[in-house]
């Protein structure tokens, strides 16, 4: 009989076939776990690597240009860019990762609600997402930004707002989805706790693609972070951040081109790294478009 | 059909409504008191109490609810603390025109570029043209449009000298100096779409072309060019539409980006020195206009699927 209830969740090696291999099969997917990979390293450990305090300004140093002290150069507080760099891939990646996490909680946690109870709930909770989703991104996390305030914190709660909506549609539709297969009948027969439905019947199967979702989310976090710290309305300075620094380095593109292009090429890179391990990703849970790759 | 067109129109509706609710509840939930705002450090009690009396604050927040949606409905938006203007002149008459021709013109450079790339990617699988759609797919969707906004007044503004670097001319009043003012922005603004539009371009194309009756105008002897771009491409802008449609939210961010790089005077640039000036009355009517912006879009290309694919038309 437990077999019989288990058979939504997928076992290990099955798992392991159809969406571990179908993954590393695909080269641009590894290749940008692997650069992915390296800005982990690089801001795990940060605080070994960098040369000097990413915040501390040396106005005798300013805007030099890559040199043995300096490996990257410095910009115009004759803060060390190299390890400006290293802090600032550890918050860009914490803001991306956290604001993301939060976004999925409350998304899916609104979506199960509305899918599983229906009626009244199900309509109030789906015009606050409808609501939520009438907003391009930027411009409800701009929103949100004005009404929390600057800072680091509020740019991940601000972010996770903005990603509430997509995350709660899908779950939604994937609850509805799920909701009317025999097999939750089934377990509503027996006696099954709805607890225990939801955790052990309905998420295992709408899992895969939040999570698809949510790893395509990431790039986007990021993304939005830097730009809201570029416009002036994300973290503050003197925060090592990459959109903070590209904002800077604006002013002396000509005579110190360094400053913005270190932290926007490094930004770049890691968008397309996010961008390729998502495409794969989704290529991996989804057979109908592999037909194609 | 009129059926189904009243519920949607009823839908719509009520999405506006929400939009309009949520704009109401962050001019609510903003920090600040605007009436203490409006009158400056000193003032009396009597003077405080009367203007929120005359501002309706002290009404239930239903009413004044209602009154402001009155007020947005007739264009009454308004006026800016700091410099004094309508708040609707500012946003509709100034600010969206900016923004919608970046928009379509980003978007005009995007299709001449995207469409033949990911035409030339499906004809010859895995030719340079493919390997450049794949590259311009994933570079330009992933590279930050803030920065290749700078790094192109470097290269084409500052060290050739061949566009404007910052600026906005309307082309309405100047077209071929508002034109050259606008090109920067534009391709930066377009880079993100270009990618886009050769992936699907290819992908769709790909598909249609495997169809019996690509094979059956073949087989009649029809030249090569009338086939892919009459009989093939009629089947590419359907999800060519959706996708665009679909990705109106990463045109309007990087609009945002864009029009601050460059200094363009659009919405976003107005969200944004609202904001960053406290002016939340200001972000409120860029919130609210986004919005309608975003329903009108997704609006528009539901209509578009029944004058694009008649076999829609019936239902």
């Amino acid at each position: 009989m437990s077999d019989a209830l288990n058979i939504t969740a997928i076992p290990d090696s099955q798992w392991k076939r159809r969406f571990l291999q179908p993954l590393l099969r695909q080269r641009s997917a590894v290749a940008g776990l692997a650069i992915i990979v390296i800005y982990v390293v690089a801001a795990v450990f940060a605080p070994w690597l960098a040369t000097h305090d990413p915040a501390a300004q040396d106005l005798m140093a300013s805007l030099q240009g890559p040199s043995a002290a300096h490996w990257l150069g410095t910009d115009s507080y004759g803060q060390d860019l190299y390890s400006r760099l290293l802090y600032g891939a550890q918050l860009a990646l914490i803001i991306g990762f956290a604001s993301v996490a939060l976004g999925l909680v409350a998304g899916v946690a609104i979506g199960l609600a509305a899918g599983l109870m229906g009626g009244r709930t199900e309509w109030v909770l789906m015009r606050i997402v409808d609501g939520l989703l009438a907003f391009p991104e930027l411009i409800l996390a701009m929103a949100f930004m004005a009404v929390l305030g600057l800072g680091t914190e509020n740019v991940v709660y601000a972010l996770a707002l903005s990603f509430v909506g997509p995350f709660a549609r899908m779950t939604r539709g994937d609850v509805l989805q799920v909701k009317n297969q025999p097999y939750i009948e089934a377990a509503r027969l027996m006696g099954v706790t709805t607890a225990a439905i939801i955790w052990r019947h309905v998420l295992p199967n709408v899992v895969s693609p939040i999570l698809v979702q949510a790893g395509m989310r990431v790039s986007i976090a990021i993304l939005l972070e830097s730009g809201l710290s570029f416009l002036g309305i994300g973290v503050v300075p003197p925060t090592p951040d990459w959109g903070l620094m590209i904002a800077e380095g604006r002013a002396f593109i000509t005579m110190a081109p360094w400053i913005s292009g270190v932290p926007g090429v490094a930004l770049a890179i890691l968008l397309v790294a996010l961008n390729l391990l998502g495409d794969g990703l989704r290529d991996a849970f989804d057979p109908t478009t592999q037909k194609d790759a | 059909m009129f059926q189904a067109a009243s519920a949607k129109l009823a839908q719509t509706l009520l999405v506006l409504l929400i939009v309009s609710a949520a704009s109401f509840a962050f001019l609510k939930l903003a920090p600040g008191d605007p009436v203490g705002i409006m009158l400056g450090s000193d003032y009396s009690k009597s003077s405080y109490d009367q203007l929120t009396h005359e501002l309706g604050l002290d009404r239930p927040v239903v009413q004044q609810y209602g009154i402001w949606l009155a007020d947005f409905v007739r264009g009454d938006w308004g006026t800016s603390y700091i410099t004094n203007q309508d708040i609707f002149e500012l946003a509709v008459m100034q600010a969206l025109p900016v923004t919608l021709t970046l928009a379509a013109l980003s978007l005009l450079i995007a299709l001449v570029i995207g469409i033949p790339t990911g035409v030339m990617a499906a004809l010859y699988r895995n030719s340079w043209a493919d390997v450049l759609a794949t590259t311009l797919a994933i570079g330009g969707n992933a590279f930050p449009s803030f920065y290749l906004g700078i790094l192109l007044i470097w290269l084409f503004g500052v060290d050739l000298g061949w566009f404007p670097v910052l600026g906005f001319v309307a082309p309405w009043e100047d077209f071929w100096l508002g034109m050259w003012h606008l090109v920067l922005p534009a391709v930066t603004l377009g880079a993100w779409y270009v990618g886009l539009i050769a992936r699907i371009t290819r992908s769709s194309l790909l598909e249609v072309l495997g169809q019996p009756y690509i094979l059956a105008a073949r087989a009649r002897g029809e030249p090569g060019w009338r086939v892919v771009w009459v009989h093939g491409m009629r089947n590419v802008l359907m999800p060519l539409v959706t996708v665009i449609g679909l990705q109106l939210g990463g045109m309007l961010r990087g609009a945002v980006m864009t029009e601050v790089v460059f200094a363009l005077p659009g919405l976003g640039m107005m969200v944004t020195t609202a904001v960053l000036n406290r002016e939340y009355i200001v972000v409120q009517a860029g919130i609210m206009l986004t919005g309608l912006l975003f329903v009108a879009v997704n609006l528009a290309v539901d209509q578009t699927y029944q004058f694009l694919d008649p076999r829609l038309r019936r239902r």
